[in-house]
């Protein structure tokens, strides 16, 4: 393991893309994500790969599907209504089975809303946010490292699924500086050949198309089950949450995820100074959502509550996950305000006496 | 008896799925000839659009990709930089490139990216049947213009050439025709160019090719290419409108 | 004695649309009274002696369905 280095998250991520392998950026400018293309386009050079800024997020998620097309490693990043304008090309990227990177970090929302951080985009990362049956796998850090370490998982399922995956941070991760560490090597890249375009081939030459266009519905009816049967595998192989201070039954359980989940984590630990048993469930992957870990970890608490930077999103999956076997709560911050640890200590306590 | 001209190897041997008469055809003749002269075939990349060349990857004989509409010369942006070594071309109608993709074609022309442009300009959206497109002449009927496209309300016909040779990057711009056989040929000249130049790396070229659309039209394809000629030629003159190849040259 | 030729119309791929017809200068294209598979009528070489092999016919037909061969 390399040492320790002071990092934004933006740079993190996008120092650890390169590590990664990624030799492919396209991006257009916004806050709160500035940085990130900032950073890329000093690096990505210095790397020997292609930096490019877009004309609009429209054109960059595009330029993406045509490196993808090709078997890049390729990666592109927004905020919010930058990624609002990347779902049709999204949608693409899923319905032909392309490997891509898509880093969100969030900002306040609907509109223009404004810079600060907010996780309002939940049902547009987790439901498909463009048009057709389609998902992207959904990854939510809520520290600077795990932002960096996202950076290679994403690739990884990525080109081992084919299918675009969302890096869901937010405005607040973006921004902070926090140690980081680079792992000395990491997975090399998936062999894209047999689909890829532009490929050479030996012997007789057989052209790769790449097409999400099927006009005959039992033709696009297959196709979409086969996209299905690569989603089954993933719910099977790539859920990954964090159970924190739930190895003895609490009173109480939140689930939480990203920055929201950290201010959580504080108030966990200020209520268990006053014997307060509350335990948190973080989601880290948001699409597969980790329904069974959220069930299982509500089994004999008294009430389930979730915490978000918005009116109420992800709080639709959480119960989903009960489907009614335990009674819930919501507590959410809209405007792109956040819960201190004091405020939110107080709330919990509230749900717990 | 030796062949003299049969079917490019350019070409798959798909029935193309356009109208009767429709110059589209004349277009991917014209571009599977030239990749297989070239003998690119097995490196180029084609690019489909929406619109009526939206099944164009079943068409040619090389790598195809079909992209959202208007997007064509950002995915080729990414194709290209990805395979320098490949010739990339993108293969789009008048609603495609000259309304939605607009900002797409300017930007990409504007960096001079390393790839041929193919636009057909048939003055209507073909496949959705016949509505106004950028290029719909004044006073043209559409499905969208019942009354014929008033300019002061929607606009006159845009032309691409014109726009596009304001810029100061973009390498070759030319407008060619398919109204005729004499045209054709001609036309064939500025496609295999523009594959050249690409070859060399010299950066974006556009190719305009005005077409005919009997079916939206309401005409047979004879009488539409004479509505063509005597319509929409003085719209939208052929020629060279940008060659920095030849500038070069005179400069020299 | 000019050169023989030999003009092939692919019925699967000609669409009727006449193009060739027009841009024959001999003349010696017409529509077929029977229809193709498609439903249109397909054109056929009526004076195969006439024909040069001078191509114009290949160069219009916007589907390609035309083979020209000469001595």
């Amino acid at each position: 393991m390399g040492d320790k280095i002071l990092m934004k998250g933006n740079e993190a991520v996008a120092e650890a893309a390169i590590r990664a392998g990624c030799r492919h950026y396209y991006a257009y400018p916004i806050t709160p994500q500035s940085e990130l293309i900032e950073y890329m386009a000093r690096q990505m050079p210095l790397a020997g790969g292609t930096f490019l800024q877009a004309e609009s997020e429209v054109a960059a998620i595009n330029m993406v599907l045509g490196a993808a097309a090709c078997g890049m490693r390729v990666m592109t990043s927004s905020s919010s209504p930058g990624i609002s304008l990347k779902q049709e090309g999204i949608s693409y990227i899923a319905a032909c089975r392309l490997p891509a990177v898509i880093v969100n970090v969030q900002r306040g929302g609907p509109g223009l809303g404004n810079i600060a951080p907010m996780q309002a985009d939940y049902f547009q990362a987790t439901r498909g946010g463009g048009h057709g049956d389609y998902y992207t796998p959904v990854l939510s850090p809520s520290s600077v490292q795990e932002f960096a370490d996202m950076a290679p998982l994403a690739f990884e399922i990525a080109e081992e699924y084919r299918t675009p995956v969302v890096i869901f941070a937010d405005g607040m991760l973006g921004q902070m500086m926090e140690p980081v560490v680079f792992p000395d090597s990491y997975a090399p890249q998936k062999d894209p050949s047999a689909w890829a375009l532009g490929c050479k081939r030996e012997g007789e030459f057989c052209n790769h198309i790449i097409n999400s266009l099927f006009i005959d519905p039992a033709v696009l009816d297959q196709k979409t089950r086969e996209l299905f049967a690569e989603y089954d595998r993933i719910r099977q192989n790539e859920i990954r949450y964090e159970r924190y201070n739930l190895d003895e039954q609490p009173s109480i359980l939140v689930v939480s995820t990203g920055t929201a989940a950290r201010v959580v984590k504080s108030a966990v630990d200020a209520l268990a100074e006053e014997g307060i048993k509350v335990g948190l469930l973080r989601p880290i992957t948001l699409w597969p959502f980790p329904y069974q870990a959220v069930a299982e970890a509500a089994r004999g608490v008294k009430k389930v509550l979730t915490v978000e930077l918005n009116m109420g999103q992800m709080e639709q999956d959480v119960r989903l996950a009960l489907a009614g076997s335990c009674e819930t709560a919501f507590v959410g911050k809209a405007g792109g305000l956040v819960f201190t640890p004091e405020e939110l200590t107080e709330i919990i306590r509230g749900y717990a006496s | 008896m030796r062949i003299v001209a049969k079917r490019t190897r350019g070409l798959t041997s798909a029935r193309l799925t356009y109208c009767p008469g429709c110059l589209h055809g004349v277009a991917h003749r014209l571009i599977g000839e030239s990749m297989e002269e070239l003998g690119i075939i097995e490196r180029a990349i084609g690019i489909a659009p929406v619109g009526c060349a939206v099944f164009a990857y079943n068409f040619f004989s090389c790598d195809m990709i079909q992209v959202p509409h208007g997007r064509a010369p950002a995915v080729a942006t990414g194709l290209r930089r990805s395979r320098p070594d490949c010739v990339v071309f993108t293969y789009q109608g008048d609603g495609d490139l000259a309304a939605i993709g607009m900002a797409e074609t300017v930007h990409a022309a504007n960096r001079n990216e390393n790839i041929t442009v193919f636009f057909i300009n048939n003055a209507v959206y073909g496949m959705t049947g016949g509505q106004m497109a950028p290029t719909t002449l004044a006073g043209m009927k559409a499905t969208t213009a019942p009354y014929g496209r008033d300019v002061e309300d929607t606009g006159g016909p845009t032309r691409m050439c014109e726009l596009l040779a304001t810029l100061e990057m973009p390498w070759f711009i030319t407008r060619v025709s398919l109204l005729s056989p004499k045209d054709i040929l001609k036309a064939k000249k500025a496609v295999k160019k523009a594959f050249k130049n690409n070859l060399d790396k010299k950066g974006f070229q556009f190719v305009e090719m005005i077409s005919t659309c009997p079916t939206n039209w309401g005409m047979d394809p004879l009488r539409a290419r004479e509505w063509a000629k005597q319509e929409m030629l003085p719209v939208f003159p052929p020629g060279v409108y940008k060659d920095r190849g030849a500038e070069q040259e005179d400069a020299s | 004695m000019a050169k023989k030729t030999r003009i092939t119309i692919d019925e699967y791929y000609c669409k009727g649309c006449g193009l060739c017809i027009d841009a024959c200068p001999k003349g010696s294209l017409a529509f077929a009274e029977r229809l193709n598979e498609q439903g249109y009528h397909p054109v056929e070489c009526t004076d195969q002696e006439a024909c040069t092999g001078c191509s114009l016919c290949y160069v219009a037909c916007p589907d390609s369905a035309i083979t020209i061969e000469k001595e």
